[in-house]
């Protein structure tokens, strides 16, 4: 949503894509122990471009259908506006204003990317004339009107109003910002269009395909933030000039389409036609982008079940913003290349093998100490034990292999998941998700077949009618066809094999049995073991068969040797970083002051600070016991008390707990920084008070 | 001063009307404060409808006059008879109001073009600022010399030093008048401005006239402070029967004038009772008579057989009204429904689509929200803390506060109370992060939360819901929340 952009605390992007000397430095620098920083900074940042390549051509695709039909309409009005004919109708009717209404939904930070490509898309085929703005730039009147007009003239405009900030005046021609301007100026420029066919950096007319007279099309990229007045009187203006100008005017709406009726009263949105387009929701979306992103064997980088959910429940619980899952995503692989000195194996067969080849003695350390290596390890026999153990470069020669293996497995892993999915999704309940993503994460986790919900949907699999069955394993084969390794092969081949055998029983059964209701059919079935129709048998086998297939390629990845390499696993991390907790922070801080300070002196039993923790720390835990409104000087007084302790004063002496100058200031001065983090501030009720800002606490 | 002023002018032109019923202000005392109105009543109408008069002006540009001007020929008269002979001082300043579409400055400006008599027009909407008013009224009445000599920021007294200094060269040989449309933005610009432009000609000493047009009474321009009391003249609203002469007069040249005032009589049967606007009649009449003339095409029914067409059109034009009057459906929508001939439910509405999908913890914030806006406050124990010890019915249930809290429509609420309801509603723990409160901010721009006062942001703000029980309703639904059990006015 709007603001959750804001909360976005790490950018790595912006600093990587300049490519500037010294950005890998952090790579080497973050762990100088090992060689390897270059090389794996330059596999991510290969990963990453690949990455966001493949997202925006996702985009573009997903939003392609409704750009073309905004386009379809922006040039039918065009036309409307140039064949304005004399005729009856035409000349009886209000002249409206055409208006698009463009239904984005409450993901906000995604709708940049949609605008960009929709004013490429204009300027490219449509019209030069095109403008977007946004609410935060137009608080009024004058600010909209000269937005507008500085972006398609060209020029400054003077609001005369916030003429004295700069001293020095712009060289550019100012002109008065009235929609008359824009007029006199359109008329020019089209004039000069229709004369010289090639002329002018308006690459105009007919060299660009555009229209004799190209439409001016206002943006408004978010229609709710608007001031209602402002909005208003614009189209009001607009409407004065619209036989002369022909504009056309986008809103970008972020809730429902009746929020233009909540906005406009009748009278303004009467001067408009409004037309309604309404995009692909943000769940598809992200739905589309988990398929093409995340499961493919594709990229060589994977996430696990805990960082994809953290991932997935950011977008679901919080902002609903793709954008903002793929920067995670961005960030989960930076992290990873990072944090991970192994992760220079993670990257294609050729290159992974060049490098494993190239690995130090350190690496392959390291490699031994890998938890799935060393599971790997105990598994073979002793004397190959010995040589992992001993050899650096047998354990590099087994590296390759075991790379190969885990190439092999996500290769078998993706088809399968999707035709589990494909004959679950359409199961009553989804008992293993209505979505894909559901399904992988709890395969990530553990062995599926051992959970319930598997268990329930093989027993609601076994109940299924033999059209519905086929048409399932059907599309099971599609998505095994383009399966390449042997094992996918074989598996398409035995499906087939069943499908053919379903299709061969059909003379000898008849089908109303199976689609009898849910209740009979498990009675049927505990009364059943005497006599089994070869439909019955045949089902099961199939089944059992793809019961097998589950088993052996649906493993949680975790048991696949090397797996380390290829998976981001720490969740805790990225939670961390994407959905920050300020609050929690600065209270750990004043609180728990030894948690960032990691001085031993500080460290103290829970729920009670040290008397030696910084002032601040000390006022803020005095403050927590008060009410809501507290009293200054008890509140120094307590201070100076607990300051004085200390001090290692003798508590029997005379100015034990005194007020001097210095504790006076230090408590004025913490005081005020508490005021600053926003926790107390000064109230007109009572005098040397002030009130507390924060609930709770104790 | 003032009063002289006055008095100059009526001079002029008050030998010219003697039976308008008009007080200048030393009668005012005997009227009241309320200034002067100029009535249409009695003889004065009737003698104007026999015809408008003008000085010096040939019978045949009257009579064109008056087939440009049809109903509104008192309005005119009276114009006419306040405006004088070009020469002579007008009333320093007009107020004319009526509702949208009553021919305010269908009139004025007609009148003013027909004669040729200098004037400025200039449509309030369009100044963002009091410079450009100035700059506009200078352009069209001097040229575009004069308003170059306004200075940045130009201020009333500039314009008017700048006035007088080219009226000196161009010194008035006819009443110069200013038309400002849509006056009632005035009232936002500087608060010298409305004042001193109603008291224009005095201080620029010159045979010039204002005439502000608006759709409001002039009882809510009058400024705390008194300023000069315009002339005022009230548009009425059309009648119907003026309605259909004035629509009947944009007949359809393929089709007999007698035919397409029987549409706009029917017409008028299914909208009058909703629509008065003249202009958005017009528009509807379009829109429908290609609907209307279906059967004479066809074939199906001679001109003569009103019957068949009224029961032809009744029905579209009823479905008109519910779509395409209120913009639920665009006019070209519309248009190509009627020619593919299909039904309406083809074409969803604007509101049809007030679903919106939103993040669960937004859902909750929303309904958090709603529920601190509709609860009154004291009663939150009662719903959100489990074990809340002995509230019994009666004593929770007020006698008194019978008026349903919906009926009161939201309350504001403080940012803690709203939080304290979230972490109650909600199902799971959630950690007070960054992306809860940025939602909260992400609400208020979505305009689904109101934020009330901005004045200190460290002092906890206050909020509004924005939402209606049925959106509320529905958002609840998705995340199988009871929100009813929760509502104090459903208890």
């Amino acid at each position: 949503m709007n603001e959750s952009s804001g909360c976005f605390v790490f950018k790595p992007s912006s600093k990587k894509r300049k490519r500037t000397v010294g950005i890998d430095e952090y790579f080497v620098d973050g762990n100088d122990d090992c060689g390897n920083g270059r090389e794996r900074f330059n596999i991510c940042q290969k990963l990453w471009e690949k990455i966001k390549m493949d997202t925006e051509i996702l985009q573009d695709e997903l939003n392609e259908k409704i750009l073309e039909s905004l386009l379809d309409f922006i040039k039918k009005c065009t036309l409307s506006f140039q064949s304005r004919t004399d005729d009856w109708a035409s000349r009886m009717r209000a002249s409206e204003i055409p208006t698009a209404a463009l239904v984005l939904g409450v993901n906000v930070p995604d709708h940049d990317m949609t605008f960009q490509s929709l004013s490429d898309l204009l300027k490219n085929s449509v019209t030069p004339f095109s403008v977007s703005v946004q609410a935060k730039e137009c608080t009024a009147l004058k600010n909209l009107m000269q937005r507008v007009l500085e972006r398609l003239m060209g020029v400054g405009v003077s609001v005369e109003e916030d003429e004295e900030d700069s001293g020095i005046h712009l060289p550019q021609k100012r002109v008065s910002c009235s929609i008359s301007v824009l007029c006199q100026w359109y008329k020019t420029v089209t004039k000069v269009g229709r004369r010289t066919l090639k002329l002018s950096h308006y690459k105009t007319c007919s060299e660009n395909g555009f229209l004799q007279s190209p439409p001016i099309v206002v943006i408004f990229k978010d229609f709710e933030a608007f001031n209602p007045r402002v909005l208003q009187d614009f189209i009001l203006i607009c409407n004065r000039y619209i036989h002369e100008l022909p504009l056309i005017f986008v809103f970008g709406i972020a809730t429902s389409p009746s929020t233009v009726q909540h906005i406009l009263p009748h009278s303004v949105s009467s001067l408009l036609c409004i037309e309604l387009f309404q995009s692909l929701s943000c769940t598809q979306h992200l739905a589309t982008v988990i398929d093409k992103l995340i499961l493919t064997s594709q990229f060589p980088f994977k996430l696990t079940g805990k960082v994809l959910q953290v991932l997935v429940s950011i977008f679901l619980y919080h902002d609903f913003s793709v954008r903002n899952f793929v920067k995670g995503l961005q960030l989960a692989l930076l992290e990873h290349f990072h944090s991970q000195p192994l992760s220079v194996l993670c990257c294609k067969k050729q290159e992974a093998r060049h490098n494993a080849q190239k690995l130090s003695h350190k690496d392959v350390e390291m490699v031994r100490q890998l938890p799935s290596f060393m599971r790997y390890v105990e598994t073979q026999e002793p004397q190959e034990q010995v040589q992992l153990l001993t050899s650096d470069d047998h354990v590099k020669e087994v590296c390759q292999m075991l790379l190969k293996g885990l190439r092999k497995y996500h290769k078998n892993y993706y088809p399968i998941l999707r035709c589990l999915h494909s004959l679950t999704a359409s199961l009553p309940k989804y008992p293993l998700g209505k979505q894909i993503r559901e399904l992988h994460i709890s395969c990530l986790e553990k062995n599926v077949w051992e959970t319930n919900e598997y268990e329930s949907a093989m027993q609601l699999l076994r109940l299924l009618a033999k059209d519905e069955l086929v048409a399932a394993l059907r599309k099971c084969a599609d998505i095994l066809k383009p399966g390449k390794t042997k094992k996918m092969k074989s598996a398409l081949q035995q499906l087939e094999d069943y499908i053919i055998r379903f299709e061969q029983l059909d003379g000898k059964i008849s089908l109303k049995l199976y689609s009898q209701c849910l209740c009979t059919k498990m009675l049927l079935r505990s009364r059943r073991t005497k006599k089994m129709s070869p439909f019955e048998i045949l089902r099961n086998e199939t089944l059992d068969f793809i019961d097998g297939l589950v088993r052996s390629h649906l493993t949680p990845p975790e048991l696949q040797p090397l797996n380390e390499v290829c998976y981001y696993s720490s969740s805790g991390v990225l939670r961390r970083h994407l959905n920050a907790t300020p609050r929690t922070s600065i209270q750990t801080a004043l609180s728990h002051p030894f948690y960032f300070l990691q001085n031993e002196n500080l460290k103290t039993d829970a729920g009670t600070v040290s008397s030696a923790a910084p002032d601040i720390c000390i006022v803020y835990k005095l403050h927590l016991e008060c009410g809501r409104l507290i009293n200054l000087y008890d509140w120094l007084e307590a201070y100076a008390t607990v300051v004085s302790a200390a001090e290692g004063k003798d508590p029997d002496a005379e100015d034990y707990g005194k007020v001097d100058e210095l504790k006076h200031a230090r408590f004025i001065q913490s005081v005020s920084e508490l005021e600053f983090l926003g926790f107390v501030k000064s109230t007109k009720q009572k005098t040397d008070h002030v009130a507390r800002l924060t609930w709770g606490g104790c | 001063m003032e009063l002289r002023t006055t008095n100059i002018c009526m001079k002029n032109f008050k030998s010219r009307l003697p039976d308008v019923t008009f007080y200048s202000r030393e009668s005012e005392a005997a009227c009241g404060p309320r200034g002067s109105v100029v009535g249409f009543s009695g003889s004065v109408s009737e003698k104007m409808l026999s015809g408008l008069h003008y000085p010096g002006c040939p019978e045949a540009r009257l009579r064109s006059l008056r087939e440009k001007l049809p109903c509104r020929e008192v309005q005119a008269g009276t114009l006419l008879a306040i405006m004088g002979e070009p020469e002579q001082y007008c009333y320093p300043s007009i107020f004319i109001y009526g509702h949208r579409a009553t021919g305010k400055s269908h009139v004025i400006l007609t009148l003013l073009k027909e004669l040729e008599l200098p004037h400025a027009a200039v449509s309030c909407v369009e100044c963002v600022s009091a410079g450009l008013l100035f700059e506009q009224t200078l352009l069209a009445l001097f040229g575009a010399d004069s308003a170059a000599l306004l200075p940045r920021l130009p201020s009333l007294s500039d314009f008017v030093r700048v006035y007088r200094q080219v009226c000196a060269q161009q010194p008035a040989k006819q009443t110069r008048y200013i038309v400002l449309e849509r006056a009632e933005l005035l009232r936002d610009m500087e608060a010298n401005l409305l004042p001193g432009l109603l008291r224009l000609q005095e201080l620029v000493d010159d045979n010039v006239a204002v005439i502000l047009l608006s759709e409001i009474v002039w009882d809510k321009f009058r400024p705390n402070t008194g300023c000069f009391e315009p002339l005022l003249l009230h548009f009425p609203d059309y009648t119907k029967a003026e309605l259909l002469q004035i629509l009947s007069l944009d007949s359809n040249p393929s089709y007999t004038p007698e035919l397409y005032s029987s549409y706009i009589n029917i017409l008028l049967g299914v909208f009058y009772s909703v629509c008065r606007d003249l202009r958005e009649l017009r528009h509807l009449a379009a829109l429908n008579f290609s609907k209307f003339c279906e059967p004479l095409e066809k074939g199906e029914a001679k001109e003569g057989n009103t019957h068949k067409l009224w029961r032809n059109i009744e029905p579209h034009l009823k479905r008109a009204m519910q779509t395409v009057y209120l913009r639920e459906v665009s006019s070209v929508q519309w248009g190509q429904q009627q020619m593919d001939e299909k039904e309406a439910t083809a074409l969803r509405g604007l509101s049809a689509l007030a679903h919106v999908e939103l993040p669960y913890y937004s859902k909750f914030l929303l309904i958090a929200a709603y529920l601190a806006s509709y609860n009154p406050a004291r009663t939150d124990r009662r719903f959100f803390v489990k074990h809340h010890g002995k509230m019994k019915k009666t004593s929770f249930l007020k006698k008194h506060e019978k008026t349903s809290n919906h009926l009161l429509g939201p309350k504001p609420f403080p940012l803690d109370r709203l939080l304290a309801i979230f972490y109650s509603v909600v199902d799971s723990r959630v950690a007070p992060t960054a992306s809860v409160f940025s939602q909260i901010s992400s609400l208020v721009t979505l305009q689904l939360l109101t934020q009330v006062g901005h004045d200190d942001q460290l002092d906890t703000p206050k909020y509004k819901c924005a939402v209606s029980l049925d959106f509320i309703l529905a958002i609840s639904r998705t995340v199988s929340f009871d929100i009813v059990r929760y509502l104090y006015d459903f208890i």
